[in-house]
């Protein structure tokens, strides 16, 4: 703790101004004023009062940050919200049309593919955004590119199925 | 964590100015391993300058003599999944991605890769002794856990190893790295870029603190039809390396003409012998001779106990990803074994 208020006080000679920055999330602008170090997870959960999006580890090991930035599905706890200035990005909050739930949250509900529930947003984030990248076909490759979101509950053999379930019915736009 | 200033750069020349100025300003490049070490009180930069607006460092492209530049922006996913990379150099594009997670090698960039730090436990905790972060603070990991950790090239001062994927690949291609400073370019051999620790294992490689890398270039020759990635760890995906094996080869009339074999996850850097190359050149790409170049490889490996099982384990690691590069359509995703 000493160490960190020392850390802190030599800091003071520090611009602490914060910066601008424009993300448009889940098709909504918003315009956000942080400071350099706010990571994008912290940006979207506390700036943006969006709470879909999960911190696990806040170390990059989890995945339960995952958002979909200009396409790409990203650790939002590894990169600075400055750095993501004038990206588009998708949180689970933006996955559904409305009311009417994406085909893979339904399939999720259909397979079991959860328990807590915590990892889910990264997971569905992660699944979508692998589909469209179109890398994986069998099951081991999917099993592959789905790695960097982890279970706890240990639904992994659910959360694969019902891709799987959407990989084949090809409606995962 | 301290607090640290921000500024974004589209021209080489203001990066290299503002690192010239203060050894805590540093690049940032797509962020995931310099933000995790800040957040662990590992580093305390000043300031961070983000070299993402330098489109010039995005591009891969083909040089003249034939072979491929991958810009250091360039992130791992566009670069193992370039139509160049799939084919010409297969061996790069399946460590690459047998390396971290989908998510993260979005993000991972060609330079931040190759200068990623170990992640050595006593490294990463801020609270113990640790040569390569505090020189001359001590190496707990010698006489402590140390399953992770080096059995070749370690010194009295340090056993920490290199944790890439793809640089074990580019070591086995002989790449070479491009960097920029005030005074001018220069062009480092991929062998000679990671250094092994000694009396001074603070420093990881030889780029020097005022240089930005711009990019990689890899020669003509890919090892297309024979190679191989094999990385064996804790479990099957989004694990280091306990031990890895690039092997690129060259058959001819079923005899070895050319042969590459770089281990990763057993020293500072990516571990290349190259007289057990040359055993191999002209002999039959069997298991007996491939076991024969293991022993080459690791004559003097030395294991500091967790990790003294690396030393049969690499060597038999060797002599299977030899024989899967001979038979590179039996790969599988996440560079497991294939046979
Ligand atoms: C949970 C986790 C698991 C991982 N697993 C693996 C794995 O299994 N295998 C593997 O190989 N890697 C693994 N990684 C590491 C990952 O590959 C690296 O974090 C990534 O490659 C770093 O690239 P970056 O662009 O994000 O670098 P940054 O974090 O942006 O930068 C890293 C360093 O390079 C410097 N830098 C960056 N670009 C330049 C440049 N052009 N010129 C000069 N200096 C520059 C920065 O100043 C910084 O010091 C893992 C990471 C995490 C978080
Ligand atoms: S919170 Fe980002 S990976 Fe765990
Ligand atoms: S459902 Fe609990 S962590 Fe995945």
């Amino acid at each position: 703790m000493k160490a960190e208020s020392t850390d802190r006080e030599n800091n003071n000679d520090f611009n602490l101004t914060t910066s601008q920055v424009k993300l448009k999330i889940n098709g909504n602008c918003l315009q956000l004023n942080v400071l350099p170090w706010v990571s994008l997870l912290d940006a979207i959960r506390d700036h943006c009062n969006l709470t879909g999006t999960k911190k696990g580890c806040d170390h990059g090991q989890c995945g339960a940050c995952t958002v979909i930035c200009d396409g790409n599905r990203i650790l939002s706890c590894l990169t600075l919200a400055v750095m993501k200035n004038k990206s588009e990005i998708t949180t689970i909050e933006g996955i559904a049309d409305g009311d009417e739930l994406h085909p893979l949250q339904k399939a999720f509900i259909k397979h079991d593919a959860f328990q807590c529930g915590y990892c889910t947003p990264g997971q569905i984030c992660s699944a979508i955004a692998m589909l469209k990248e179109g890398k994986a076909n069998t099951r081991e490759e999917i099993k592959e590119q789905m790695s960097g979101n982890l279970c706890r509950c240990g639904a992994n053999t659910n959360i694969i199925d019902a891709i799987i379930e959407i990989k084949n019915k090809g409606n995962y736009e | 964590m301290n607090n640290f200033s921000y500024q974004k750069v589209s021209e080489t020349a203001d990066a290299l100015d503002q690192i010239s100025k203060c050894n805590l300003t540093q690049i940032i490049a797509g962020g995931t391993n310099i933000i995790d070490l800040w957040k662990y009180n590992l580093i305390q930069p000043k300031l961070l300058i983000d070299i993402n607006g330098i489109e010039k460092f995005k591009r891969i492209q083909q040089t003249e003599d034939g072979g491929l530049f991958l810009g250091a922006l360039a992130t791992n996913s566009d670069t193992a999944y370039h139509m160049e990379v799939e084919k010409n150099y297969p061996l790069l594009s399946r460590a690459i991605l047998a390396g971290a997670s989908a998510q993260i090698r979005n993000s991972a960039t060609n330079g931040g890769n190759i200068l990623q730090r170990t992640r050595c436990y006593y490294f990463y905790d801020a609270a113990s002794p640790c040569n390569k972060r505090k020189p001359g603070s001590g190496c707990p990991a010698k006489n402590g856990l140390n399953r992770m950790h080096a059995i070749v090239g370690t010194s009295e001062d340090c056993i920490a190893v290199f944790p890439s994927d793809m640089c074990v690949a580019l070591a086995a291609l002989e790449a070479v790295v491009h960097v920029v400073s005030s005074v001018g370019k220069r062009e480092i051999k991929f062998s000679a870029f990671h250094r092994l620790p000694g009396n001074t294992p603070e420093i990881d490689n030889n780029l020097q603190p005022n240089e930005i890398i711009t990019g990689i270039s890899l020669p003509p020759e890919g090892f297309a039809e024979n190679y191989s990635y094999l990385k064996l760890r804790d479990r099957n995906s989004y694990a280091f390396a306990l031990v890895s094996v690039a092997t690129g080869m060259k058959l001819e009339n079923g005899l070895i003409q050319k042969i590459r074999i770089v281990l990763g996850g057993i020293a500072h850097k990516p571990w290349r012998v190259p007289e057990a190359e040359d055993f191999l050149i002209g002999k039959n790409p069997t298991a007996v001779n491939f076991a024969s170049a293991a022993e080459l490889i690791l004559k003097d490996a030395k294991g500091f106990g967790d990790n003294d099982f690396k030393i049969e384990l690499s060597k038999r690691a060797i002599v299977r990803n030899c024989i899967m590069a001979i038979h590179p359509e039996t790969l599988r995703p996440g560079a497991q074994p294939s046979l």
